[in-house]
Parts: structure tokens; C-alpha cells; sequence
């Protein structure tokens, strides 16, 4: 599905990320882990076309088999054509929008070919009417999903800290995507509302969509990925199954060697 | 050849006199964020407060030059520095930590009031005296036509160049200084710290309308005419330059400034005078396109 | 006690401020300038500062507390009245003509063209909170456009209204492509040097513009095919109604095309809030970054808004240019664009309702007061008021320049804040202002 390789991103004289290679497959969750600072949110940015790479390639292959190559392209079309969405790790709503307006605005270029430039709806024509009820339905879908239908009419930025994070998964979501990319979602979370987290992650993936997913949560983590890929200052040291991962001597020193910082998320 | 030299003289001696104004918006921008829009009209007042000044010292029988105008530079630096720390308190203190554009408009409605407060309290007539330090060298006559270099502008160099140089060395050496840069790093982390922070902000206010004041007595002397108006059309082309140098960069807004009267001169001189401004503009445009945040501004990536 | 100090050390200040440029006056006399002296006035002003900083300062130490209480129930009651305010406007506005009275009409259609820049420049600034500080540019092209080419080509203003609006929309987005990636204050500063520029040329390029002079003779709108005219004859609408011509006639027609023109901007504005592309603007000033991450693009989004933006000011360019039958480029300055963004600012970004009222308070107070200072003038007769009520109307851009500061301290969130939701699943609610969001562009 998603194929990175040789990466590399530099910012003047730190490279963030130095010649990474690593492969997430098709309905796995896929996790990247690290100490603070190794580059995973960097990588993730690469990946969204937020930051354009150093160098490296980063390919990505949809399960219908059209390919996309995306450190080409520009950020809103990897969302809009390549169908790669993310979460970032500090909260990014349309804070003084209403939490149904921000699952909309996500829907924003389906409707927008449904309005006919605009000009048909503007004076009440086309089919814009059926379009926009139909993105009404599919955010009350994701609204029922992360539990949010009672609150759809209140400002995103007036919800609580965990149903934020949920909220940004819908927003995303509702892109339709075929790879969501999560940056630390457990982040600030209580371990109920981590829970509710990996079942709502699990039922997405059940619905078709890959993870790929930066996590400081090791419970989270260990228990959910099928896949894991441990970074430590921009370079892979290790790569692969929960278990083998969890006795890397590695990884082990990587995080032992950087004291508590794993459990201090940024 | 020679005349391109006259231009680079004169245009030095405008850019000067930009970079000075530029330098204070610079330091407003740097330390809260805002377009001090009124700074402009600061520098017109200062002018203003210099010609009051030499008139007032004129009358009272004072004949020495050097000692009339050092002391028209303290007077008028002296006033527009009061001048920039009540603006700072009325208009824009209230608005601290408030939404973005209402201290933009407080202060475009400040450089409305200080337009026309001087408009009404001194007329709108152009206010022309005669040169105070008249006279110059020749450098080259080539072909007929002289190169020279006015002692005025001589002046406006080492004027700007010493008051450049004191006021780098209070940035860089002094505590004050440090407590500008740290306030410009990050207000809120340096009031924990407990930097009195309205302090420093209403200081900035205070050195930037003294140096405005200092281009608005150059300006005074070099072009001898003034008006109320002047404030408005510098101020533009100061901010210009701040932004081409790279906005919140204090070495930036002395090279936008120079980079902008050279600009004007130039253009004046060999293409016309009347689209000066266009050219400077246009020129503003073309750089921001490819350097989006001006020559010496950091450069700004967004950590998402 | 400390408030008598506190007012004597602001008199103080004031002194030191005022003694220059009030108390002396650069005169121009037989030897050059000379200073005059004015200690009256210059006392009139420090004493008139003393007594306000008291009264301030009692009324504050007398009110704080419950000013505070009272604050988020103004808001409140504010928002609430806004469902009755808007429909009184409404008849208030299509009822203005019936005065009869040429002043008020005259001042409704010069408020009324300021609501109509107010709302266009309300999509770039409220709706996608990108600054822009040279809308007047855009109001220049639409004035221009069709004075040329109805002096020109003899076009209609029916014809080239529309053109007006295209040409208007073109140098919109001439100028964003370029310019729509750079952010906040260099977007103010390259959209404020735009203005400049397109007044520059206008003086300058007089072989088209008829430079500092201006173009005369911009023919009137006409009404289905009759002209306006003061014959009276076949073909004009007095002739057609079979009714005296008058001047009053000409005076009202225009004051509806402007009403329906502005009426027009706010229903095309409200309408896209509730589209796709109103949402994503107003996401773009919320989150850019977000809104990339969910496939819009950014660019092609606030070209639309600057383009629709500066449809609306050509649209109202086109009109000034008809009202007056005469342009020249004084009438496209800075402080156009200033005043505009006041009244977008001051009426609460993205409010419909709001603009409309911080036009009026600030175009039609203005105008008030330059009556009420000019009458003022007039009864003053007193030899020593003389001279300063001839000044009087002076005076004007300077409590305006007061006004904005004084509006903006008191009410920096505008008159009416808060946003209402372009869409529900249950119920709509209003969402507090300190969450929205008022861009960085
Ligand atoms: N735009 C940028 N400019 C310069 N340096 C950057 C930029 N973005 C990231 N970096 C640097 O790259 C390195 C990796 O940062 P990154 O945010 O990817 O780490 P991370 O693994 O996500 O850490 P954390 O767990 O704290 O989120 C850091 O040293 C960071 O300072
Ligand atoms: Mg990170």
C-alpha cells in the first residue's frame, strides 16, 4: 500500500529524518514509533505533502491498483486524489465552526462539483440540494461513530480535549480516505477514552481504511498494530511484528538511553 | 557613468532616511505583532517638531548652526517620543491580547488623527524654509556634469549612521536591549520571567518614534519643505522597506530602506518620475513573491 | 485623591504634546515662516484632557464592577435584537424615498454604497480573513471601467455593469495569484501597495484616464430603455409616466439601484455561506493547515474570494461612477479602503447585520457631523469664534480618526460578534465569538 523509501528530510543543518525505508501494508495498522524528536512527525509530514522530502520516494498504492507518487505531489491533492488523511498532533479543528460544518468543510470537494461552479446553487439550481443531504448523512454516520451526534450543532472548539481528538478522526474520515495517517490520538487521553480509541481504530480499519499511526502510549501501541517501525533520530533501527519489536535490544537501548521520555508526550 | 554616481549618492542619502523610519516599525512588528500604521505620522510630526523647534530657536536669537540643530534633534526627538508613548498607551495598550485587527484599525484611525490634527493645528499649507547648511564638494565632473555631494547629505549619513550605531549597541549590549530581544522572542514566556513587560513595549514605542522623529528632522533639512501629508506616503514606503528587508530584522529594515530610496532614485532618473512609486512597489512585489518573508526575514516553516 | 493626580500628570502629558503644535503656529510671513503664539487654545485643549481623564476615571472606579456584569447581557441582547433590527432596516431603507426629502436620500445612497463595499470586502476580510488593505483598488477599476467605456463605446450602465464586475474580478485575481500565498501583514502591505499603484497610473496614464482631471460626462443608468432626462420627452421616464421631470426623480431611481445592488451582494453572500465554497473560506480562516489536509486547495479557494470580493467593489464602482457623472482618482484613496475595513471591523467580521450598522453609524454619523459642525459654524458669529468655525468642518477627519480608536477599545470584537452556523442537525446556535478564528492571511 504505502511504500517509503531512502526519505530523507533536512532542515538546514539537522536532518529530521535521514534515508528511511519502510512499508505499510493494506488493512494493517501500521505503527512509528520513537523517542521525542526521532522524526516521526516529520515523516508524516512528507507523507501528507506538508514538507516537501530532501529526497527518497515515497509511493502509494491504492487497493483498486492506481498509483500515486507522492512526494510529488502537492498537499491538497494527496488528500483530494491519493486519499491520504491525517490528524496532527496539536489539535487542528475549524475551532468557531460547528462540528457538523467541520465534517462538511471535509466533504468540501464532492460537494463543491455538485454546486456546478458554484453558479447553479448559488441561485438554487443542479443537484446541490441532493449532494448536500447526502453529506449530511455521511457525517451523521461519523457523528454516531466517535459519539458525537449530541454535540453536532456546538463549536469544535468548545468540546472536551478527548472528544476533540475524536472529532478530528471523523473530520478525516470523511474525506473517504484509504490510508489515515494518526499523529499521537491517545495523546491526553484517559484510559477509557483510550479504549474507546482502539475499538473506534479497529472498526475503521474493519471498514477498509489502512493506519498508519505515531504513538507514545505503548499500551495503545503493542495491543492494536500489526506493524511496527521504530525510528530514532530520523533513522529506522528496527522494523516488525509487536513481539519482535518488544524484545529489540534496540529499541530497548533507544528508549532506555533517552530516560522517561517516551512517557511524556510533547 | 557620473550621473549614475550622483544617483547612488542621492538615493543613499533617501534610503537613509526610510531605514530610519523602517527601523521602528520594525521593532513595533518584532516585539507585539502589529503594523504600527500611525508611526508614519510620527515621523511627520517629528518634522513638524523640528521646524517649530528652529523657528522657536531662530527667534530667540540662537545663530549658532551645530547648536541649533543639535538642540532642534533633542527637542523634536525628545516630543516624538512622548508622542509615541501615548500612542501606544490609548490606542494600542487596551487592545493587548486582543483580535488582530482591531489595534490595525485603532491605529489607522491614529494616523487619521495625528493627519489631521496637525492639518488643523498648523494648516495645511507646505511649510518651506531656507537650507540651514548650504553648500557641498565637487567629486567628478565628467563631460560637463558635476557630481556633488551636499553637506547636508554628508550630514544625513553621519547622522543616521551614528544614531544606527548607538542604537545597535543599546539593542545588542545593554539589559535593556536584552529585554527587548527576549520580550520579541516571546512575550508571555519573558512576563513569567518577570519582565515588566508594558515597560519595554511602551520603550519601543518611545525609540521608534525618537529615531522617526530624527528621519522627520533629515527629511526637513534635506528636502526643506514639509507638509501634513508626508507622513502617510513615507510611512508607506518605510513599511516597504521593513518588509523587503524582512519584517522584525533591525539590520533588514536599514537595507530595505536603502534598497527602496535606490530604487526611487533610480527610477526617477532614468525612467519617470511620476511611476516612482509603482517601481518601488512593484519591485516590493516581485521580491516578496520569490522570498516571501523579505531578505533578511527568518525564514518562516510552518511546524505542523 | 489619586485621580487628581492621575489627571494632573495626563494634563502634564498632554502639555508637553500640545504646547508645540498648538500653542505654536508655523505663519507664513513677509520673511519666511514665523511662529505665532496661541496659549488659549492650547490651555483649552490641556484643560478640556484634565477633565475628560477625571471623568474617565471616576465613572470607571464608580461602574467597573457592574459594567462587567453587564457586559455579556449587552452581547446578548444585541444578537437577540438582530432578528428585529434587520427587517426595520429593511422598510426603513425601501421607505427612505418617501421622505421626499433630497438630503436623506442623498445620504442613504451614499450609506448605502458603503454597506454594498462593506459587505464585498465582509468575503475577503470576515469570511476568509485574508487582510486586505487596497478594496479600493478594486471599486477604482469598477468606476473606471465602465466610465470608459461608456464615454467611449457609448455603452449603457445596464451593459456594463456586468462588465464592470469582470474587470474588477480580473485585476482581483491578477493581483492574488501572485500574492495569495504570502501571509497577514505582507498580504496588507502588497494588497495596500496595489491600491497605490492603480491610483498612480490613473493620475499618470492620462492619455486613457484623462489623468488628475478625471472623465466627465458618465451617462445615467436608464430604466428598462427610458432615460433619465429633464426634457420630459418621449423615451424618458417622466415622459413615459407622463409626469413633470425632476431632479428628485433621477435622485430616488438611483438610490433603488443601489439599495437593489447592496441588497443583491448580501444575498449572493449569504447564499455562499451556506455553500460549500463560503465554508471553505471560513474554514481557511480558521485552519489553512487543516484545510489543506483535507484536499481543498488553498490557493484556488481565496482566489475566489478575492475575485467575488472584487466583483461586489466594482459592481459599486460602476454605480459611484454613474451617481457622480464624474470620476478622478481622488476619490480612490487609502482612505477609502481604511474606512471600508472600519466599517467591516467595527460591524464584526463576517456579520451582515453588523456591517450594514457600522455603515451607518460611521458614513451617515460622519455626515452628521459635518452638518452639525458646519451649522454649528454658522451660529457662532462671536469674533472670537469666528475663525475656528470657519475651521470647523476640519475638523471632521479628526474626530473620525478619534472615533475609530475610541470604537475600537470600546468594542474590539465589532458591534455585532459571534457567528450563526451556516448549517444544523438540530438547532441552530449561535457560537461565541472569542472562538472564531479571524485569520492570519
Ligand atoms: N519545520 C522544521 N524546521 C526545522 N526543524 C524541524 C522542522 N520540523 C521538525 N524539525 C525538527 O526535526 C526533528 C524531528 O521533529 P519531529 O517533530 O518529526 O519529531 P517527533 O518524532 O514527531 O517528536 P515528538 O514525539 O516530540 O512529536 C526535531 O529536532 C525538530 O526540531
Ligand atoms: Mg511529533
Amino acid at each position: 500500500m504505502l511504500s517509503v523509501s531512502g526519505l530523507i528530510m533536512q532542515f538546514g543543518g539537522l536532518r529530521a529524518v535521514d534515508g528511511l525505508s519502510f512499508e505499510a501494508k493494506t488493512g494493517d495498522i501500521t505503527a512509528v514509533i520513537g523517542p521525542n524528536g526521532a522524526g516521526k512527525t516529520t515523516v508524516f509530514n512528507c507523507i501528507t505533502g506538508f514538507y516537501r522530502p530532501s529526497g527518497g520516494s515515497i509511493d502509494l498504492t491504492h487497493p483498486g491498483g492506481a498509483s500515486h507518487k507522492l512526494h510529488t505531489m502537492p498537499g491538497h491533492r494527496i488528500a483530494s486524489a491519493a486519499k491520504v488523511a491525517r490528524t496532527f498532533q496539536n489539535i487542528r479543528l475549524f475551532a468557531g465552526m460547528t462540528v457538523l460544518e467541520n465534517l462538511l468543510v471535509a466533504q468540501h470537494n464532492t460537494l463543491m462539483a455538485a454546486t456546478g461552479f458554484g453558479v447553479l446553487a448559488v441561485l438554487g439550481l443542479g443537484r446541490y440540494r441532493a449532494a448536500e443531504a447526502a453529506g449530511i448523512e455521511k457525517a451523521k454516520f461519523w457523528l454516531d461513530a466517535v459519539g458525537l451526534t449530541a454535540r453536532a450543532d456546538d463549536p469544535a472548539g468548545a468540546l472536551p480535549y478527548g472528544a476533540q481528538r475524536r472529532l478530528e478522526i471523523a473530520r478525516a474520515m470523511c474525506i473517504d480516505p484509504v490510508l489515515l495517517c494518526l499523529d499521537e490520538p491517545a495523546a491526553g487521553l484517559n484510559p477509557r477514552e483510550s479504549d474507546e480509541l482502539n475499538q473506534l481504530l479497529m472498526r475503521i480499519r474493519a471498514g477498509g481504511c489502512s493506519l498508519l499511526l505515531i504513538e507514545h502510549d505503548m499500551g495503545v501501541v503493542m495491543r492494536i498494530s500489526d506493524h511496527i517501525v521504530v525510528l530514532d533520530h530520523g533513522k529506522k533501527i528496527s522494523d516488525g511484528p509487536p513481539a519482535e519489536i518488544r524484545n529489540d535490544p534496540a529499541v530497548i537501548a533507544a528508549y532506555l538511553g533517552e530516560g522517561e521520555e517516551d512517557e511524556v508526550p510533547a | 557613468m557620473a550621473y549614475a554616481l550622483q544617483q547612488l549618492i542621492n538615493g543613499v542619502t533617501l534610503g537613509m532616511i526610510y531605514g530610519l523610519i523602517a527601523v521602528g516599525y520594525t521593532m513595533v512588528y518584532g516585539i507585539i505583532g502589529m503594523i504600527n500604521f500611525a508611526h508614519g505620522d510620527v515621523f511627520m510630526v517629528g518634522s513638524f517638531l523640528s521646524l517649530i523647534a528652529l523657528l522657536g530657536l531662530a527667534a530667540l536669537g540662537i545663530t549658532s548652526v551645530p547648536l541649533a540643530l543639535a538642540l532642534t534633534l533633542i527637542f523634536a526627538a525628545g516630543i516624538a517620543a512622548l508622542y509615541g508613548w501615548t500612542i501606544e498607551r490609548v490606542a494600542y495598550r487596551p487592545l493587548r491580547g486582543s483580535f488582530r485587527l482591531a489595534p490595525l484599525i485603532s491605529a489607522i484611525g491614529m494616523s487619521i488623527t495625528l493627519q489631521n490634527f496637525v492639518q488643523v493645528s498648523q494648516g495645511a499649507r507646505v511649510k518651506p524654509i531656507e537650507a540651514i547648511i548650504p553648500g557641498g564638494i565637487q567629486i567628478m565632473d565628467q563631460g560637463g556634469f558635476a557630481v556633488r555631494l551636499s553637506w547636508m547629505q554628508i550630514a544625513i549619513v553621519v547622522i543616521t549612521m551614528s544614531i544606527l550605531g548607538i542604537f545597535t549597541w543599546l539593542v545588542t549590549k545593554t539589559p535593556l536591549g536584552r529585554t527587548m530581544r527576549a520580550c520579541e522572542q516571546d512575550l508571555k514566556m519573558a512576563s513569567l520571567l518577570g519582565i515588566d513587560t508594558d515597560r519595554t513595549i511602551s520603550l519601543t514605542f518611545v525609540i521608534g518614534a525618537a529615531l522617526a522623529a530624527v528621519a522627520g528632522f533629515m527629511f526637513l533639512l534635506y528636502y526643506g519643505v514639509i507638509d501634513f501629508y508626508i507622513g502617510f506616503i513615507a510611512g508607506v514606503k518605510a513599511f516597504t522597506a521593513a518588509v523587503l528587508g524582512g519584517i522584525g530584522s533591525l539590520p533588514g529594515a536599514v537595507l530595505g530602506g536603502l534598497l527602496i530610496g535606490l530604487i526611487e532614485v533610480f527610477w526617477s532618473a532614468y525612467f519617470s518620475v511620476e511611476y516612482k512609486d509603482v517601481a518601488a512597489f512593484a519591485i516590493l512585489i516581485v521580491v516578496l513573491i520569490f522570498m516571501p518573508t523579505g531578505i533578511l526575514g527568518r525564514a518562516e516553516v510552518e511546524k505542523v | 485623591m489619586t485621580a487628581l493626580r492621575d489627571a494632573f500628570l495626563s494634563a502634564l502629558v498632554a502639555l508637553g504634546l500640545f504646547a508645540p503644535l498648538v500653542g505654536l503656529v508655523t505663519t507664513s510671513g513677509e520673511h519666511g515662516l514665523y511662529l505665532e503664539l496661541r496659549p488659549i487654545a492650547t490651555a483649552v485643549v490641556v484643560g478640556l484632557v484634565f477633565l475628560g481623564r477625571l471623568i474617565v476615571l471616576s465613572r470607571r472606579s464608580r461602574g467597573r464592577a457592574a459594567s462587567l456584569a453587564a457586559k455579556p447581557a449587552l452581547a446578548e441582547r444585541i444578537s437577540k435584537a438582530g432578528k428585529y433590527v434587520t427587517p426595520l432596516l429593511l422598510i426603513a431603507a425601501v421607505a427612505l424615498p418617501f421622505t421626499g426629502s433630497r438630503y436623506y436620500i442623498d445620504l442613504g445612497t451614499l450609506v448605502l454604497t458603503y454597506i454594498m463595499l462593506g459587505w464585498g470586502l465582509n468575503i475577503v476580510v470576515g469570511l476568509a480573513g485574508l487582510l486586505d488593505l487596497g478594496y479600493v483598488a478594486f471599486y477604482a477599476v469598477g468606476a473606471y471601467s465602465f466610465a470608459l467605456l461608456a464615454t467611449n463605446f457609448g455603452l449603457g450602465f445596464w451593459t456594463c455593469l456586468p462588465l464592470a464586475g469582470i474587470f474588477a474580478a480580473f485585476a482581483g485575481v491578477m493581483l492574488g495569484f501572485p500574492v495569495l500565498r504570502l501571509r497577514g501583514d505582507y498580504l496588507a502591505i502588497v494588497t495596500l501597495a496595489f491600491g497605490e499603484i492603480i491610483r498612480v497610473v490613473l493620475i499618470n496614464w492620462v492619455s486613457l484616464t484623462n489623468g488628475p482631471n478625471g472623465i466627465t460626462g458618465i451617462p445615467r443608468p436608464t430604466l428598462f430603455g427610458l432615460a433619465l432626462s429633464m426634457d420630459g420627452g418621449p423615451g424618458t421616464i417622466a415622459g413615459f409616466f407622463n409626469v413633470e421631470p425632476a431632479v428628485i426623480q433621477r435622485i430616488i431611481f438611483l438610490y433603488y439601484v443601489i439599495l437593489g445592488l447592496a441588497l443583491l451582494t448580501n444575498w449572493v453572500s449569504l447564499r455562499l455561506r451556506r455553500m460549500p465554497l463560503g465554508r471553505a473560506w471560513e474554514a481557511l480562516r480558521e485552519d489553512e493547515v487543516a484545510c489543506r489536509s483535507l484536499g481543498i486547495n488553498v490557493r484556488n479557494t481565496k482566489l475566489t474570494a478575492f475575485g467575488i470580493g472584487a466583483i461586489f467593489g466594482g459592481f459599486a464602482g460602476a454605480f459611484f461612477a454613474t451617481r457622480q457623472a464624474f470620476i478622478s482618482p481622488e476619490s480612490f484613496t487609502f482612505i477609502e479602503s481604511a474606512t471600508v475595513l472600519a466599517i467591516v471591523v467595527l460591524g464584526g467580521l463576517g456579520s451582515q447585520l453588523g456591517v450594514a450598522l457600522a455603515a451607518i453609524v460611521m458614513v451617515g454619523g460622519l455626515e452628521t457631523l459635518r452638518d452639525f459642525l458646519s451649522f454649528l459654524g454658522d451660529q457662532m458669529n462671536s469674533p472670537l469664534f469666528s475663525g475656528i468655525a470657519s475651521e470647523l468642518p476640519l475638523y471632521r477627519m479628526l474626530i473620525f480618526g478619534l472615533a475609530l480608536v475610541v470604537m475600537m477599545v470600546l468594542r474590539p470584537r465589532g458591534l455585532v460578534s459571534g457567528r450563526t452556523p451556516s448549517v444544523a442537525l438540530h438547532k441552530v446556535k449561535d457560537i461565541a465569538p472569542d472562538l472564531v478564528a479571524q485569520g492570519r492571511g
